[in-house]
């Protein structure tokens, strides 16, 4: 193992975690605003799907990202017309988005399989990516990349710093409260679990674009639900979120490289890594009731009807 | 005046002063025929004759004693993941890894069929098919321990244990258990002749495990309507403060329903194993378990009403492979109408509680909210 190697694996590993970021992030959002959607896996399929079938047959990767990112509002709309309009359990609703994008991408994508498409390359930044070792490290990743980053920190202080922010974390604590000092509680969390859905497709078309550039059915495998869990680890603060995504991330890409660094286990055993890891950083988590209880928007997956 | 949430439509939502019963029968009735519109739409919109699609759809698989028995078949894994998984929902269990622990059974119930089948001679399925129930219990386990001991959240452990489960399908049929003699193609050697399951009816592969579901739904009913332990259950689903208060326990109320509901799963899984497939394969399932949450919902997590839509969502199953081969549509398309099933369904849940009201727009002078 030299230092190249190792270079690799970080840069895999940022790779592996920025659609974890993008679908936890906007989660993140939906969840402070009091809703739970558990459809974070059938929106990304969903976006993954259209984002590549629009990247395939226009050739522009922006057109793509846009697609997927529309695709992932309307599919939310759905569940937000359902969760917030009609008072269905979140809960279920969530599952039937997951079960619904599943169908969804598998029927309309299925002309897309196996095609190639061109992916989105790394920027290169005169001086800065020619750097020895700093320039692969830090320069040399696709923009997306970069906007998740910049994502986070927008995020993070939106919810900290601004009215908005006080705004829909109120609507996520008490949404009777807020109801009666006159915020609109249906708007704000309907633009929340649409800022959800957005970027739950965001996340779904990185990986048909640029991870794993192609598109198969069910090819997200469980990262929506990974997501999910990531915002519970980061006990809904994005920055946590964000180092949960890259620890994510560098398990995920250890596993491509542990034969090569001399593990002889069967890679069946390597690829549930991922998911033992969520189990085991829960079960952390949640180990001290107080950690869940102080962080938890207290009002997460609770119906609200205002009563007009 | 503040921003109130102003209802921009003519109609408005209000609640009812109790539940409506007739709603509460006829709002799956109302949502399958909601999905079958849409499906016929969505038939004429890719340019098929929708009466000829609805025939190959619903009809033409069914009209042979065969199909009738593949009815049944296909049924039978559902109906087994559902009456657990109704059992949870109803206590607000939310266990959504039926997958995986259907996919644990058919591994140590395959086991005990592949290394023990010659040796158990008559004894064998009984004690295949408890070994199959222990395996789905055992995968369940996990996220009841985990949940009454640190409260970790059963939905991510549940789901995370179906990847895991079929990982580990796919490495022992890969590696250690794979047939020597097969090609090397992944798959183990077939189950000896007396560790599969006979077909009830000649013609047919429907085999004991339909029956079997149908016992376990009896039981469910049973168990739900007559015992302690499932009042406790229904109680602790609906009033956990209450129930907490009454000295009812969480943890037991936890922990019974995984087991139910794992071991059901689990027998689900060996017996498609020593049923229609013969053997294991990487994959055992079609998405049983995960197609077992809409047979749950759409049973009103009532036993008689799973039994029902097992049969439906059966049909749903046995139609798109009809389609696939007749119309040329894609396998994909079941998968479509069972989440659209579910959204209807829910939408459809809501008349139970609330009912649609015209607005009547109050005079200007009037206060805003009432």
């Amino acid at each position: 193992m030299n230092l190249a190697t190792w270079v690799t694996i970080v840069a895999s590993a940022v790779g592996a975690a920025t659609p974890l970021m993008f679908a936890a992030l906007g989660e993140l959002v939906t969840e402070r605003a009091g809703v739970l959607n558990l459809g974070v896996e059938g929106m990304m399929l969903v976006g993954a799907m259209s984002g590549f079938a629009v990247g395939v047959s226009s050739g522009s990767l922006w057109l793509a990202y846009l697609a997927a990112a529309v695709a992932g509002i309307l599919i939310a709309l759905v569940f937000g017309v359902l969760t917030l309009s009609l008072q269905t359990n979140q809960v279920a609703t969530g599952l039937a988005l997951t079960l619904f994008g599943v169908g969804l991408s598998a029927f309309a994508g299925r002309s897309f399989v196996g095609l190639p498409i061109r992916p989105l390359t790394a920027l290169h930044i005169p001086l800065l990516t020619d750097l020895p070792l700093i320039g692969p490290l830090l320069f040399h990743y696709d923009p997306l990349v970069y906007l998740s980053l910049l994502l986070c920190a927008l995020i993070a202080w939106m919810l900290k710093r601004t009215r908005a922010g006080l705004r829909l974390r109120a609507v996520g604590e008490s949404p009777a409260m807020a109801h009666a000092l006159g915020e609109p509680v249906t708007r704000i969390r309907y633009l929340a679990v649409l800022f959800g859905g957005a970027m739950s497709g965001i996340a779904g078309a990185y990986l048909s674009t640029s991870l794993t550039p192609m598109w198969t059915e069910g090819m997200s495998a469980g990262r929506g639900w990974i997501a999910l869990a990531l915002v519970v680890f980061g006990t809904w603060k994005p920055w946590r979120v964000l180092a949960g995504a890259y620890l994510f991330g560098t398990v995920t890409v250890l596993q491509l490289y542990a034969q090569g660094l001399g593990v002889h286990v069967p890679s069946e055993f390597l690829s549930m890594l991922p998911y033992a890891a969520t189990i085991v950083v829960l079960v952390v988590i949640c180990r001290d009731p107080k950690t869940i209880l102080l962080n938890q928007p207290a009002s997460l997956g609770r119906s609200f009807h205002p009563g007009y | 005046m503040p921003p109130f949430d102003r209802n921009p439509w003519p109609l408005r939502l209000e609640r009812r002063q109790k539940p409506s019963a007739a709603m509460r029968i006829w709002s799956s009735p109302l949502a399958a025929l909601a999905m079958l519109a849409t499906g016929l739409l969505v038939f004429a919109a890719l340019g098929k004759d929708p009466l000829a699609a609805f025939r190959v759809f619903f009809i033409e698989p069914v009209s042979s004693l065969y199909g009738v028995g593949e009815l049944l078949l296909k049924a039978t894994p559902l109906m087994l993941c559902a009456q657990g998984l109704a059992l949870c929902y109803r206590a607000n269990v939310w266990n959504i890894g039926a997958e995986g622990q259907l996919t644990l059974g058919a591994i140590t119930g395959g086991g005990v069929g592949l290394f023990y089948g010659a040796a158990l001679g008559h004894w064998v399925q009984p004690v295949m098919l408890a070994a199959g129930v222990v395996g789905g219990m055992a995968w369940a386990a996990i996220p009841a321990f985990l949940r009454s001991r640190f409260r970790t959240s059963e939905i991510f452990v549940s789901l995370m244990l179906v990847y895991i489960a079929q990982l580990l399908l796919s490495y022992l049929v890969h590696g250690p258990w794979r047939d020597p003699a097969g090609q090397n193609f992944p798959q183990s050697q077939p189950l000896p002749d007396n560790a599969l399951l006979a077909p009830l009816l000649d013609g047919t592969r429907v085999n004991v495990g339909f029956i079997i579901a149908l016992l376990l739904s009896a039981l469910c009913w049973w168990f739900g309507k007559t015992t302690a332990a499932g009042f406790r259950m229904r109680v602790g689903g609906l009033a956990p403060a209450a129930a907490a208060y009454a000295g009812i326990s969480e943890r037991g109320n936890v922990w019974l329903a995984l087991m139910i509901s794992g071991g059901s799963a689990g027998l689900a899984g060996i017996c498609e194993v020593a049923g229609p497939i013969g053997m294991l394969q990487p994959v055992v399932s079609p998405g049983y378990g995960f197609a077992a949450i809409i047979v749950a919902f759409v049973g009103r997590l009532h036993p008689l009403g799973v039994v029902l839509a097992s049969l439906l969502m059966s049909a749903l199953y046995l139609g798109g492979e009809s389609a696939q081969m007749e119309l040329q549509l894609p396998a994909s398309v079941s998968g479509l109408f069972q989440g659209t099933l579910l959204f209807y369904l829910l939408a459809a849940e809501l008349f139970i509680g609330f009912r649609l009201r015209r607005v009547r727009r109050a005079p200007a002078a009037a206060p805003a909210s009432a």
